[in-house]
């Protein structure tokens, strides 16, 4: 077996135990851990595909910033995970049907599959000279900026709405009156007492 | 030697993985919604081989795309779910019937 062959081995059969332990763990906690893992080992078959721009942006948009997100909303909300998890045998049966008939139903469409012949023509952006991530950059910002100022006005959006969703104005708290402090001016904020030498207040 | 094949099974059985867990975990949002980036996940390993062994950078620029769809949702729906807890106290799927739907 090759090094390369081990490696794509080694990445796949982790990739596929992350999965399935995110989705059979007890502990939403180490759900989340088991899918940081997943996302890891597949930025690593990334990187044996050649596509290390891709990888890397794996590796800092889902471990960095969407696993945290999870896991900061598994430790934040305060429920009791052992009564949701107490009727999975329930489901257990429908589950795996499904997942086998889906199975069998990709296994079917892969037996069928083949190349066409002219598709090799068809190639729209081969990959040249370049190195990865430039050649994804030339690519992305002259084919595909409009798409790309799409998908930045997508996390916009998303960031807007996640901000309006769980804003609150609680009431019990003390909060900055900007106003207040902006129309405070020293003749009512302060008083001067002329203090007689001797005798105090 | 490792062939598309390989990947595309890979990909398979991941999002095999990810439908099994939204069936599983019926009343648990979070696990749900992790389920659906494992699917996410499988697409755009699909994507980046068939990118890869096609010689076709394409597939790359989409997985780009597809990879900020995920992350808007994930965050979206956190968001969602955290107002959820706020008002109902519970995050459990069954009981979101307000609307009796």
């Amino acid at each position: 077996m090759t090094v390369a062959a081990f490696t794509f081995y080694a990445f796949a059969v982790t990739t596929i135990t992350g999965g399935l332990m995110t989705v059979l763990s007890r502990n939403p906690v180490h759900s989340v851990l088991w899918l940081i893992l997943a996302f890891l080992s597949s930025a690593g078959l990334f990187v044996l595909l050649g596509a290390e721009f891709v990888a890397m942006l794996l590796i800092i948009v889902y471990v960095g910033a969407v696993a945290v997100l999870f896991l900061f909303v598994v430790m934040m909300l305060d429920v009791d995970f052992a009564s949701l998890k107490a009727e999975m045998t329930k489901y257990m049966p429908l589950g795996l049907l499904i997942g086998v008939i889906i199975l069998m139903q990709l296994a079917l469409a892969f037996g069928v599959w083949g190349y066409d012949e002219a598709a090799q023509a068809r190639v729209a952006a081969p990959t040249g000279d370049f190195p990865n991530t430039g050649a994804l950059g030339l690519l992305l910002y002259d084919k595909y900026i409009l798409l790309f100022q799409l998908a930045g006005l997508i996390l916009l959006v998303a960031m807007i709405g996640a901000i309006v969703l769980t804003l609150r104005h609680r009431i019990d708290i003390k909060r900055q009156n900007i106003v207040a402090q902006m129309m405070r001016d020293p003749a009512k904020a302060m008083e001067l007492k002329d203090v007689k030498p001797g005798q105090g207040l | 030697m490792i062939g598309l094949e390989h990947y595309l099974t890979v990909a398979a059985a991941l999002f095999v993985i990810g439908v099994f867990g939204l069936f599983l975990n019926r009343k648990n949002v979070i696990i749900m919604l992790m389920s659906i980036e494992l699917m996410l996940l499988a697409v755009n390993i699909n994507m980046v081989a068939f990118s890869s062994f096609l010689g076709d950078l394409v597939g790359q620029v989409f997985t780009l795309f597809i990879l900020t769809v995920a992350a808007a949702e994930a965050a979206i729906g956190l968001a969602i779910l955290v107002c959820f807890f706020r008002v109902r106290g519970t995050i459990d799927v069954e009981d979101v019937n307000v609307m009796k739907g």
